[in-house]
């Protein structure tokens, strides 16, 4: 060997037991869906199938309800949030217990790299809990006056971008608050959640408490629109979350929605250009992209233009496609069919709109969704690609002279949920946080997540903050 | 940040003036503390596997430079030592040979004769090793003693001092004095990146240092804790990575101090690939200042040959 | 001499484009004045001043938007025997307790003056990551608020909703009550005398069913206060209009105006944004 190739470094696959079939977790008990059919969930990395899942009707999403609603009036919402907070420990725990077995399943149904599912997804789902946890029995202290009240039984939607993640800041939260729940997982991405379900069964948690109904759009809608579920949750397209919004019109029920974005990463001169750099391709790499914060949006001041471009372009060269679970991937599969033809439409339109496309070279594997890192140059803000979110690996770079232009760009923009700001001056990052109209700023770093810390977007990104004290005010009556 | 693409004459001008050279030491760009330390962590997460970690252990063990730089050494030890350094294991001729053995001056000549004709090169370090206080005159002399002896690197210190102090004209001269003084001798000069304590301060005594004429850029004397790290490394490899962009040299690195196992020196290796790239997968240009470090290699080694776990006794001590 | 009723916009006192107006009478059914009757063209002009004026307006210190509430207070109280008559005469309350009233709207305005340089510290938060990372969370303005104001009460019912959509840095277009809309005439005479930047707050006499659903769907505006509906379906369809842009929308509820308010109409129009940086040397 002449060169320093690294080999397939396989996760081992064994630690995961997939059955053939799942039913519908409904009241503590796995059963069969009565009027939906079955569908596959497939890795995208190979297209193999994994598992059929059920697909929650009507009356399905009706009985997960009933069965919430039972379990908050008769033994959640009476229970004290002390005895709450120990099944929320116990939950954490099992997570941690089987964190392993839960990544390798992350990366296998979504294709994002075990290094993420293994060292950000699971360990970041394990500590939502311990923090929520935490709160259950504080929720005098939660800052909405006294003696709050939960809302009752939550309808919870999640993306299949960070599936057990989502999942966490949905269900985490609401738990600990006193509500019930249906979570509905994204059809694409639902065996976490099916394990989330053994979970809650190994941690006793009494039946009706977490109810999980597996479908499309059509499950979710009919949980969304069910007239006993009180809070509506959900995270994912902002197409989505408007159509819920337009549902829950004119009803009680209570909304928190957690849309997509567009973020300006946003270069100066003074940047400390290494990180900049790795700033940049975690911005827009992690995950494949499929972030609704990344930093899809590259704007960099035009005197170091070329030499940001320069280093960016040879970074790209270093990042690895390819097989999900092997530990030295840097960038997974499409999640996808359906997202992949999305991301190669608008790139495509990218390029009809005379953007300059480049990605480095590389082997991408014959079955499965893939798609290199891209980058497009030449972009300004009348572009499709600079404007809406391609939920993929693609970088749209712009440039800007200062640092009120910056600005304008940045918000020029019906999103709102993230920004970057990468300079060494103090005084400008905070000038800069301040003029951006974005739920979170990153400075000097980027896509970082944390229990306590509160997220969600200004604008069409969403109304409502998950994480921290102000997520917990979601599932609070107020 | 300052452009660095605008190549050698612009550097050459840059040490023109004392004011010119502090300029451009100042206005290279920032390191992100925590950056740099989260970028090494996920470089650390890289899986080296079966072919891949049989040419990494046996890249890093060409990399080492096998060192003993205590108090206590004698012609005795540094015999031993070479004797490891040619023969690394004795029950597997294929084991590569190291790349150098680093003594004190003084130990110099034996190391020499102990390695006539094996290719194996002997470091020297100077300079008042570690702390370097001492005149110039010293410095020079100490050199002039170590090359003279049949050194054929020599392993300086800066003048911390001085650097911590801003006194970059005073570094930079030191170490175009030694680099004359050390003749045709490979000079590599430690940063002693644990007093600097910043990346900032890595990034400018790195520039500095290769202005200078350095052939290597070294992070450590082994006698200051912390001494190396992947971090630092990282922040050294960009930049001979930025200086090479520059000017098209090359210019080596040696991470020297608490680097004792396999698997660290992997992460190295992974970092060296992944930051100043492959052509500093080369003892030319990267090499581990260690001494405890080469036996864990070969047990790793004999572990990937043999498909068992070996114990230490089984590898000898020198 | 008799005074003629306006609309207050971007600082000005226009009369409706439309050159509506219509009859106001008093509870008792007598005739009071007539009052520009706002179209939706007025509201689309509102809304530009109110953007127009947000920008400076959410840049002010909070010390500063305090003082301004506080001096909103401040003329009013010169203005008293005004805004009494005309509770009176609109709401059917004797004239002590039409007193009653603007004292407690004066009060409304003070107590919310106080939250300015307040709200922060007690709906922000800094966050102790699990990282190197200095991690803080700041209530902002969300930007253009619609308040559809209520029918009832035309004075204490305005400022319990305007009060806290502006303490915090938001601008305002509100719909007056239609029957009732004298006194929100006279609010804006005060705006306009109270070092209140003009557009930051916009008042229209009108319709709130007929201006309602152009502030509803307007791309413009951040949020929508549906105080002002009285009719359920009226109060659906505005919010899915409001849908559209994905407006913070406030929906109707009882709502006893004399009682203390809480934080929920001030954080109702509060976005929250969560700043990181790494902690390093």
């Amino acid at each position: 060997m002449s060169r320093f190739e690294y080999a397939p470094a396989p996760e081992s696959r064994a630690i995961v037991d997939i059955k053939s079939s799942y039913g519908l977790f409904v009241n503590g008990q796995f059963v069969e869906a009565t009027d939906g059919k079955p569908f596959k969930t497939v890795s995208p990395a190979s297209e193999e199938v994994l598992a059929e899942v059920s697909e929650a009707g009507p009356a399905d999403v009706d009985k997960a309800v009933r069965a919430a609603r039972k379990a908050f009036d008769k033994v959640w919402g009476p229970m004290s949030g002390k005895d709450r907070a120990k099944y929320l420990f116990r939950i954490a725990r099992l997570i941690q217990e089987r964190a392993r077995e839960l990544a390798v399943l992350e990366s296998l149904d979504n294709g994002k790299p075990i290094r993420e599912s293994r060292d950000v997804d699971i360990p970041l789902v394990a500590a939502h809990f311990f923090y929520y946890a935490g709160w259950a029995d504080k929720l005098d202290y939660a800052g909405v006056g006294d003696d709050p009240q939960p809302w009752g039984v939550a309808g919870q939607v999640i993306p299949w971008n960070f599936p057990m993640l989502m999942l966490a800041w949905k269900i985490a939260p609401a738990l600990a608050a006193g509500n019930t729940v249906v979570l509905k997982p994204a059809e694409t991405t639902p065996l976490t959640a099916l394990a989330f379900a053994e979970i809650c069964q190994q941690a006793d948690l009494p039946p009706g408490v977490v109810n999980i109904v597996t479908g499309a759009g059509r499950t979710g809608q009919a949980l969304v629109e069910h007239p006993d579920v009180d809070k509506v949750a959900f995270t994912g397209s902002t197409a989505v979350g408007r159509a819920i919004a337009k549902s829950v019109a004119g009803t009680h029920k209570a909304v928190t929605l957690e849309l997509g974005g567009k973020a300006a990463n946003i270069v100066f001169e003074d940047a400390p250009i290494d990180q900049t750099i790795e700033g940049i391709v975690n911005g827009i790499f992690f995950n494949q992209g499929h972030v609704c914060c990344a930093g899809s949006r590259l704007l960099v001041q035009e005197s170091v233009y070329d030499e940001v471009l320069a280093r960016l372009k040879r970074r790209m060269g270093t990042l690895r496609v390819g097989d999900p679970l092997d530990k030295n991937t840097d960038i997974g599969a499409i999640n996808s069919a359906a997202q992949l033809a999305k991301i190669r439409e608008l790139s495509q339109i990218g390029e009809d709109e005379g953007a300059e496309r480049w990605s480095p070279e590389c082997e991408l594997p014959a079955n499965g969704y893939w798609f290199p890192p891209t980058v497009f140059t030449g972009v300004s803000q009348a572009h499709r690609i600079a404007r809406e979110e391609i939920f993929g690996p693609v970088l749209s770079v712009l440039t800007f002279r200062t640092p009120a232009e910056a600005v304008e760009k940045a918000n020029n923009t019906p999103f709102g949920l993230s920004a970057g700001i990468w300079t060494e001056k103090g005084s400008r990052i905070l000038w800069m946080a301040n003029q951006l109209r974005a739920g979170v700023v990153w400075a000097n770093t980027f896509n970082r997540f944390d229990p306590t810390s509160p997220f969600g977007g200004y604008k069409e990104s969403g109304y409502g903050r998950e994480g921290g004290r102000h997520g917990l005010e979601a599932y609070l009556a107020h | 940040m300052t452009t660095l693409d605008s190549g050698v004459d612009s550097l050459a001008d840059v040490t023109s003036s004392e004011d010119r050279l502090r300029r451009f030491l100042l206005g290279l760009p920032g390191v992100d503390q925590v950056g740099a330390e989260a970028r090494a962590a996920t470089l650390s997460t890289r899986s080296i596997k079966t072919t891949a970690k049989q040419y990494a252990l046996d890249l890093a063990i060409q990399m080492i430079d096998l060192t003993t730089l205590e108090g206590q050494d004698t012609p005795g030890k540094v015999r031993a030592l070479c004797a490891k350094a040619k023969r690394p294991d004795p029950a597997d001729p294929t084991a590569p040979q190291v790349a150098a053995v680093c003594v004190y001056p003084d130990l110099v000549a034996t190391a020499k004769r102990e390695l006539q004709g094996t290719g194996i090169n002997v470091a020297s370090v100077a300079t008042a090793f570690p702390s370097g206080r001492s005149s110039l005159a010293i410095k020079i002399q100490d050199t002039k003693d170590a090359v003279a002896s049949g050194a054929d690197e020599v392993d300086m210190v800066i003048d911390r001092g001085a650097f911590l102090s801003g006194r970059y004209a005073m570094v930079f001269d030191e170490i175009a004095a030694i680099r004359e003084a050390a003749g045709d001798a490979h000079l590599k000069v430690i940063l002693e990146t644990g007093e600097l304590v910043t990346y900032d301060n890595v990034r400018r005594a790195s520039w500095l240092a290769m202005l200078a004429g350095a052939d290597f850029i070294k992070t450590s004397t082994g006698k200051v804790s912390p001494a190396a790290t992947l971090p630092v490394t990282l922040v050294m490899l960009e930049a001979v990575r930025d200086y090479h962009e520059a000017t098209g040299l090359h210019i080596g690195v040696k991470p020297a101090g608490g680097i004792r196992t396999a698997k660290d020196a992997i992460k190295y290796l992974v970092t060296v690939n992944e930051t100043a790239g492959p052509d500093w997968l080369d003892p030319e240009l990267f090499r581990f200042g260690a001494s405890s470090l080469l036996n864990d290699l070969l047990m790793q080694r004999t572990k990937l040959a043999t498909g068992h776990y070996p114990g230490p006794d089984y590898f000898t001590l020198d | 001499m008799r005074k003629t009723y306006k609309l207050y916009i971007g600082g000005a006192f226009p009369r409706s484009e439309s050159g509506r107006s219509y009859v106001v009478n008093n509870a008792k059914g007598k005739f009071l004045a007539n009052a520009s009757q706002a179209s939706r063209k007025d509201a689309r002009d509102a809304v530009v001043a109110a953007r127009k004026a947000f920008g400076g307006w959410h840049a002010r210190t909070a010390y500063n938007r305090g003082q301004v509430l506080y001096r909103i207070a401040e003329v009013m109280e010169g203005r008293h025997q005004q805004f009494s008559a005309e509770v009176a005469a609109g709401e059917g309350l004797s004239i002590s307790k039409a007193r009653a009233v603007v004292d407690a709207s004066i009060d409304r305005w003070v107590w919310y003056a106080g939250w300015a340089d307040k709200l922060a510290q007690v709906v922000g938060s800094s966050n102790p990551v699990a990282g190197p990372y200095f991690d803080f969370s700041l209530p902002e303005a969300t930007g253009v608020v619609a308040v559809l104001a209520p029918q009832d009460s035309s004075l204490l019912g305005l400022t319990s909703v305007i009060a806290p959509a502006i303490v915090s840095g938001n601008t305002v277009v509100a719909v007056s009550s239609y029957e009732r809309p004298l006194p929100a005439v006279t609010l804006g005479e005060v705006m306009a005398t109270s070092d209140v930047p003009g557009g930051v707050v916009n008042l229209l006499t009108g319709s709130a069913s007929e201006i309602g659903p152009w502030l509803a769907s307007h791309d413009d505006v951040n949020a929508i206060d549906l105080c002002g509906i009285t009719s359920d379906d009226e109060a659906r369809d505005l919010e899915i209009a409001a849908a559209g842009n994905l407006k913070r929308v406030r929906r109707p509820a009882e709502e006893d105006w004399s009682a203390d308010q809480g934080l929920s109409r001030l954080t109702q129009y509060l976005e929250l944004k969560t700043v990181w940086h790494p902690i390093g040397v």
